[in-house]
């Protein structure tokens, strides 16, 4: 087992349609929060752990030297790290082996995207090979739609079950987000409107779909010594777990979904967690899609395979349920993707450590970061716990 | 917002030249013939569709290649008829994960012809264009049986 690991804190920037800055300087207006909220002198940083979405949605290849001076690099090293969507975590995960190995005390990490600056569908096409898969998953809907056909399919839920669960969580999390300072879309919807959207790729819908976010978000990652040194209130890395599998979309069940499962269990295990769903007070559960969002609840032991619907009905998941998911509103509401399971992470920090401000979840001691990439090939969870 | 800032538009083109390696040529050779061919691991006996070079389950090298079924079943479905960047074609797109017969993995195409009545379970058969070019869109679609 590593050394300690705590969080100091972080910052977000303003999360939207950012084009009143240039990406480094919309980099910087996280780094600059975060530095302030956490009072950390740049200069004292062991390094600086850095990701983003592949070069193609960026618009320039090596971020990481084209971000160098607002990450305030000079004289340091970056690890660049990058996973597509769950880039964020995987940059946590990095911080905390770095910092767990003892080879470094105080590092800083940032996750950031700018998608309203390119095509984000189209550069995502760029993640598949021309061979075979580029043709038929180019679209990021169209492969959560399968995989949510196939799994309500598999468990036998009615379409209109998965449709109410799905309505609910929209509902939810929109309205959440306005207890969200950063979040980008804050919407008071009711159901018709959620169900007579417009088809985005058939069953999910507008409002079933994350935005396209220009955002960053900026970590203090801290040994037990300089953790006590800052003086601030810290949240700590319980449990870490990341887990993949085959690269063929075909070829794995992204139902009983391994990579979820494994992730989340790997976690759990270090975090020595049984019942998550007692155990855990709130999760940021990585949720670009509504309908994806119910079949984590079930990977992840919030439930057993086939009950996210009725228990999402029930309120089991909303912010006054026992186990409140997303309560910031999540990545339905804002998704700046290099950042996006950074800010997972952030969230769960401000929550354990009562910071979270108008969507606190009372007395949260334990919370559960999540983010998934690739085409479903990817899952990285995190557990943090206020000791 | 007060004031409008700048924005500077380029287009980045790069052509690339992606080497298809032994294992996709021969494929590709393959629906150049109208046939789908796959490869079996001699270790879990899985057909894997298209061919592989390497069984992504026990990691040992596949040279056993096998003709599959044209024919199959739908495990899921998803439909659009919105345009996206790299759509093959035009107008409602339908995309399926088929397991083909005697197969160890879902296979990714275009689902055409009457879909009124197609659901997941469904059988679906391969439809062909008539002139072929060793390509994975040789295979139009796959329609419901």
């Amino acid at each position: 087992m590593g050394k300690k690991v705590a969080i100091v804190g972080s910052g977000q920037t303003m999360h939207g349609r950012r084009f009143d800055l240039a990406y480094p300087e919309l980099v910087n207006e996280a780094i600059e929060s975060c530095l302030i909220n956490t009072g950390v002198d740049a200069k004292d940083l062991d390094g600086v752990v850095f990701g983003t979405m592949p070069s193609m949605m960026e618009g320039v290849a090596l971020t990481h030297f084209y971000f160098a001076d607002v990450l305030r690099a000079k004289g340091k090293p970056i690890l660049k790290t990058e996973t597509c969507g769950s880039t964020g975590v995987s940059l946590a995960i990095t911080a905390y082996y770095w910092i767990a190995s003892g080879m470094a005390d105080l590092l800083m990490v940032v996750g950031s995207e700018k998608m309203n600056e390119g095509d984000a569908q189209a550069t995502m096409t760029t993640i598949l090979e021309p061979f075979y898969q580029m043709y038929f998953i180019a679209g990021a809907p169209g492969v959560f739609s399968m995989q949510s056909q196939e799994w309500s399919v598999r468990f036998g839920i009615p379409e209109e079950k998965v449709r109410d669960a799905a309505t609910r969580l929209s509902i939810d999390h929109h309205n959440d987000a306005f207890g969200n300072p950063y979040a980008h879309i804050k919407q008071r919807l009711t159901p018709e409107q959620v169900n007579t959207a417009r088809i985005i790729t058939y069953p999910v819908r507008l409002w079933d779909v994350c935005p396209t976010s220009d955002g960053a978000c900026a970590m203090i990652f801290a040994s037990e010594k300089m953790a006590k040194k800052l003086g601030k209130k810290a949240a700590w890395v319980k449990g870490v777990g990341y887990s993949g599998e085959e690269y063929w979309f075909g070829d794995s069940d992204k139902v009983m979904w391994q990579s979820a499962i494994q992730a989340a269990k790997q976690a759990y295990d270090m975090a020595g967690i049984k019942n998550p769903r007692k155990e855990l007070d709130v999760a940021e559960v990585y949720n670009p899609f509504t309908f994806q969002e119910l079949l984590y609840y079930e990977c992840f032991g919030f439930c057993d395979f086939g009950q996210a619907c009725d228990l999402t009905l029930k309120g089991m998941f909303s912010k006054d349920g026992e186990l409140p998911c997303d309560p910031s509103g999540g990545t339905l509401c804002t998704n700046p993707i290099g950042a996006t399971g950074l800010i997972r992470v952030a969230e769960a920090a401000m929550q354990v450590t009562g910071q979270a401000g108008d969507h606190q979840i009372p007395g949260a001691k334990q919370a559960l970061a999540h983010a998934m990439g690739g085409v479903d090939q990817y899952n990285g969870v995190m557990i943090l716990g206020a000791k | 917002m007060s004031k409008e800032f700048s924005t500077f538009k380029k287009v980045i083109r790069l052509p690339h030249k992606y080497g298809a390696g032994p294992t996709f040529t021969r494929f590709y050779e393959g629906l150049k013939q109208g046939k789908i061919y796959g490869t079996k691991c001699p270790e879990c006996g899985d057909v894997l569709v298209p061919s592989r070079s390497m069984c992504p389950k026990c990691h040992v090298n596949l040279s056993e290649w096998v003709e599959v079924s044209q024919e199959g079943v739908i495990v899921s479905w998803a439909q659009t008829d919105k345009d996206f960047f790299g759509k093959p074609g035009q107008g409602t797109y339908t995309v399926a994960l088929i397991r083909l017969d005697a197969t160890g993995c879902d296979f990714l195409h275009l689902l055409g012809g009457n879909l009124s009545k197609v659901k997941t379970g469904s059988r679906v058969k391969a439809v062909w264009n008539e002139e072929k070019k060793g390509h994975m869109l040789d295979i139009k679609y796959f329609e419901p049986k």
